[in-house]
């Protein structure tokens, strides 16, 4: 294969499955509440931050991450009781724009508890590029396509064979079916925030050694991560992850075959033809209005 | 009964603070600095290091006695890096807060839109930004003290030459700043006998830029590559390059000249060059260096105050604060036209920036010799020969 | 004329704000904010039309804004034609590109169409920041003033009657454009797209429809700002801007024309009155954005109103 396609493919497949995990934080909140969760790049950008604060403060990696993922996951849960359950009924502008001043809020606070500069996460296992096809890739790259890969079939495993998946997937079905069989509506949601900001979280902080971390970097990677989402599908997990992979791909071609320039450009130019031609995403699944 | 106090407190708390905004000013006239940054938002990095340097010296100028028997006094707003802001936060400084002088506009963009309100007003303005399309054409009211753009590619050229590179490959992002180094480096390379052989861009918040250094590695006859950068971009632009192994010297801008960018590009970062203002390497400066007093000066006091490494950007604040009341001492007043004069007259100011030279041709005062070349060496800056 | 009606009622209400206030703007700065307020309250107008009455969403109206701003601007500054000229074409430019990509957009729904917005937003503004030599880049470009038969229309004051009429005309036209046929034929499409299409409307035609008209709301106002403020920059094309003038609509009440007009002031004026927050203005915007969606969410006008009908009875 030419070495620069192998070097494109993997660049593209790295951000990809970051990407992917953002998109699947998307879907897991979406599913269960029908609510597009904008500050779900906060998420991202706290586990980075939160992990490089405690690895300031002295603690050793393997507590600092962990740490952070806790913390981010108490935002998330705090997100979802003080400002998406008080307005559950609301139209659906109205909770963009309840999550939208939520991001905002997030950013506004890491500027106060952090600060506004760039920081650097140590990579986890080393920073001597590896040969593959003759291109490079760096071993935390691995690790992000590693990692990634693990939380998803962990995920499948949780959706399909635990009480407390089948529950989450009950709910994103018909929730008051969901409730007539039993099923904690208001715990589910609950729930699918907290998983969603630890997946972020998990996103953050394998990437913060190769992209480094800051109290904005949030921004861009959610609306990736959303239009990753629905390229795939929304509702539709497995199309989260191929339309994060895919999104990350078709970038790093379009920048370097086309224009780096506008590789953004055309990537969002991509993403509106398949919602064209294909309304409900790539996996999404055809929704029937009822009169 | 709870909404209504609750419309109540809003419409209170909405329009309260304007009954502050007209209140008349205090007895004894303070001197009035004006100053618009963008101490928040995506060039939060240049305008919060300002703003801090902005209190520090005005607190120090009032401590030591003030300025012409009065105090200074600073108002200053943030833009958030947003150009319209930046407009009417300036209306503000000169139609409500009767501002003496403004030094401020982090970004070119905010400068120019600013431009005209001053012009109009016949207001001592300032620059902190580094394009140099903000004094070339000089506009009668607008001064700046950070080197231009032009400059750097200057400096970068001169230095490649005499490291016999020729044929260069640019790498640049999207700011404003990135695009306006890129075009200046265009422009002039050819007086440098440089050649630009190869010509990337990334995005704003980019995160890989191995695509485009594949491509400028696969260029024939590559010698030497010349990211014309700021922000988060150069440091993993470095970062890739290594990665690539593309075996050429790296220039970064002088947007990135802090210890902040060896920190995070790492290891990476070693024999990266780029040009810079002596404040960088104050400690190691010869004795004989005339910038040598006013650099270990400022760089001790801003480090013991806000217990963080000094930055060029608060340099150039710094230097923009002590040229205006430089000016204002040689007017002998704040009459604008006076301290406009007085900006242009002065010659052999030493700041942080370099020796300033101002004249009505040249609002800037510094040439490329104000610049240093700087190298990473050992995960610190030296000056190289 | 029923006085009473919210169309003349409000309408002369409007009118009189605009006739008095002038006496309470003691400086050009007061007189800019009002001006930043009517000129974000035209393209609230628009946007309410789309996302209140026409219950679709657009997260990309910044890139409207941002077309006519640039195009009034490049084709003035570049190319010497006279300021009217490209505020026409510009305009028409705006609608026919509205036109075309709407068909296409409007097709989606919910999310997917929130998503479409946005990309078509951030692929304009993408556009504007890349292609330099044209627009300048994201450092902005000058714009020279607005001219009418040699007559220039520059200064705070000129403008600020300009702004008063453009926004009376515009209310004027959205509160005639509710009431008409295809006003109803939106707002039953609101309610029902099934049944409207039973009744015999064009679904379609109608979301095309009013996505134009909304466009041409932005661009015009685009255009105005570029001609007043002299200069422009990317800034105002980008996504934050899209969500800024979304939550203006949003926060002054969803079908609420009135509403659309009041969410612009708050939301302009708001940034001006924290500025002695310094640090935590972001904090205290995100929290009075929540806070107001989660207790007011019909928005602020269209709760106020109907705690005063409440009290009436």
């Amino acid at each position: 294969m030419n070495a620069q396609l192998a070097q494109f493919l993997l660049s593209g497949l790295t951000i990809g499955a970051i990407y992917a995990l953002v998109a699947l934080g998307f879907a897991i909140i979406y599913n269960a509440s029908h609510v597009i969760n904008f500050a779900q790049g906060e998420f991202v950008m706290i586990g980075g931050m939160a992990t490089v604060a405690f690895a300031g403060a002295g603690l050793p990696l393997a507590l600092a991450i962990p740490a952070a993922v806790l913390g981010a996951v108490a935002v998330g849960l705090a997100l979802e009781k003080f400002a998406v359950e008080p307005a559950r009924g609301a139209s659906v502008v109205t909770l963009i724009i309840i999550t939208i001043g939520a991001s905002i809020l997030l950013r506004g606070l890491a500027t106060l508890v952090w600060d506004k500069k760039l920081h650097a996460l140590q990579p986890f296992s080393g920073n001597q590029p590896i040969e593959l096809a003759g291109a490079t890739i760096l071993p935390q790259s691995l690790w992000v396509l590693g990692v990634s890969l693990a939380v998803l079939l962990l995920l499948g495993l949780f959706f399909s064979r635990t009480l407390t998946g089948k529950a989450m997937l009950a709910t994103s079905h018909n929730p008051l079916a969901a409730q007539l069989c039993g099923i904690n509506v208001r715990f589910v949601l609950l729930l699918s925030f907290g998983l969603s900001a630890a997946l972020g979280a998990i996103a953050g902080i394998l990437i913060a050694p190769i992209t480094l971390t800051s109290w904005d970097v949030g921004v861009m990677l959610g609306l990736k991560g959303f239009a990753a989402a629905i390229l795939g599908g929304l509702g539709s997990g497995a199309g989260a992850v191929v339309g994060g992979l895919a999104l990350g791909i078709v970038e790093s071609l379009g920048a370097g075959y086309l224009s780096s320039a506008y590789k953004d450009a055309i990537a969002f130019v991509i993403i509106l033809a398949v919602l064209f031609f294909m309304p409900s995403g790539l996996f999404g699944k055809k929704s029937a209005e009822r009169v | 009964m709870a909404l209504r106090t609750l419309l109540a407190s809003a419409l209170l708390a909405l329009f309260a603070p304007l009954a502050l905004l007209t209140l008349p000013a205090a007895a004894q006239e303070p001197i009035r600095i004006g100053a618009f940054l963008a101490v928040t938002g995506p060039a939060a990095f240049l305008g919060d290091p300002e703003q801090k340097t902005l209190e520090l010296y005005v607190e120090k100028l009032n401590a030591a006695g003030g300025l012409l028997g009065r105090k200074l006094q600073l108002v200053s707003y943030d833009s958030g890096g947003d150009a319209e802001k930046a407009r009417t936060f300036a209306k503000r400084l000169i139609e409500q807060d009767k501002v003496d002088v403004i030094v401020g506009g982090s970004t070119t963009g905010e400068t120019m839109a600013v431009v005209p309100l001053v012009e109009a007003a016949g207001m001592p303005f300032i620059s902190l930004a580094g394009a140099v399309v903000i004094i070339e054409p000089v506009k009668k009211w607008v001064f700046k003290t950070p080197h231009t753009d032009r400059m750097a590619c200057e400096r970068i050229f001169l230095d490649m030459r005499a490291r016999n590179l020729e044929r260069v490959g640019l790498i640049s992002g999207a700011g404003g700043f990135d695009k306006s180094m890129r075009a200046e480096c265009l422009k002039v390379a050819p007086n440098y006998k440089i050649q630009i052989v190869a010509d990337e861009a990334y995005g704003g918040g980019d995160t890989d830029m191995t695509a485009q250094l594949t491509k400028i590695k696969n260029t024939a006859g590559l010698q030497a590559v010349l990211n014309a950068g700021f922000g988060q971009g150069p440091a993993i632009v470095t970062k890739n390059f290594r990665q690539l192994a593309i075996g050429v010297p790296l220039y970064q801008s002088h947007g990135v000249a802090s210890k902040e960018f060896i920190k995070l590009a790492g290891e990476a970062a070693e024999g990266v060059r780029l040009p810079a203002a002596a404040l960088l390497v104050a400690e190691t400066l010869p004795d004989s260096d005339p910038q040598k007093k006013v650099v270990v000066g400022y760089s001790r006091e801003y480090t013991a105050r806000f217990k963080t490494d000094v930055s060029t950007f608060g340099g150039h604040a710094y230097d923009g604060l002590m040229l205006a009341a430089e000016a204002m001492r040689r007017a002998g007043s704040t009459n604008k036209e006076a301290v406009r004069s007085a900006l242009e007259s002065i010659r052999g100011y030493v700041g942080t920036g370099g020796v300033v030279n101002m004249s009505a041709q040249d609002h800037m005062g510094l040439d490329v010799s104000a610049f240093r070349m700087l190298e990473v060496s050992k995960g610190s800056w030296v000056l190289v020969k | 004329m029923d006085w009473r009606a919210p169309r003349t009622g409000g309408l002369a209400l409007l009118a009189a704000v605009i006739l008095v206030l002038p006496f309470a703007l003691i400086n050009n700065y007061w007189y800019e904010v009002a001006i930043l307020i009517g000129i974000n309250a035209i393209v609230c107008v628009g946007l309410n039309l789309l996302i209140g009455y026409a219950g679709q969403i657009s997260l990309g109206h910044a890139g409207f804004f941002g077309l006519g701003a640039y195009g009034s601007a490049i084709l003035t500054a570049r190319y010497g034609w006279p300021p009217a000229a490209a505020l026409a074409a510009t305009t028409g430019g705006v609608a026919l590109l509205a036109l075309v990509v709407g068909r296409p957009i409007l097709k989606l729904k919910g999310h997917y169409l929130a998503m479409a917005t946005l990309g078509m937003g951030i692929i304009i503004s993408i556009v504007v920041v890349t292609e330099d030599r044209l627009t300048g880049g994201p450092d902005g470009m000058s714009v020279p003033a607005f001219t009418l038969f040699g007559l220039g229309l520059a200064g705070e004051r000129t403008w600020y009657w300009v702004t008063g009429g453009a926004l009376l005309a515009a209310v004027w036209l959205a509160l005639n454009l509710v009431d008409s046929p295809a006003g109803r034929a939106l707002r039953a499409l609101h309610g029902s797209e099934i049944g409207a299409q039973v009744s015999g409307i064009d679904p379609t035609r109608a979301k095309v429809g009013i996505f134009v008209i909304s466009a041409v709301f932005a661009s015009i106002a685009g255009s105005m700002t570029a001609h007043y403020s002299g200069f422009i920059t990317p800034g105002k094309v980008g996504f934050f801007h899209s969500i800024e003038l979304v939550t203006m609509v949003v926060f002054g009440g969803m079908a609420s024309t009135f509403g659309a007009v009041i969410g612009a002031a708050t939301l302009t004026l708001l940034p001006q009155l924290l500025t002695a927050l310094k640090e935590y203005e972001m904090v205290v915007f995100g929290a009075v954005m929540i806070a107001t969606m989660v207790f007011l969410p019909r928005g602020f006008l269209p709760s106020l109103m109907s705690e005063l009908k409440k009290r009436r009875k």
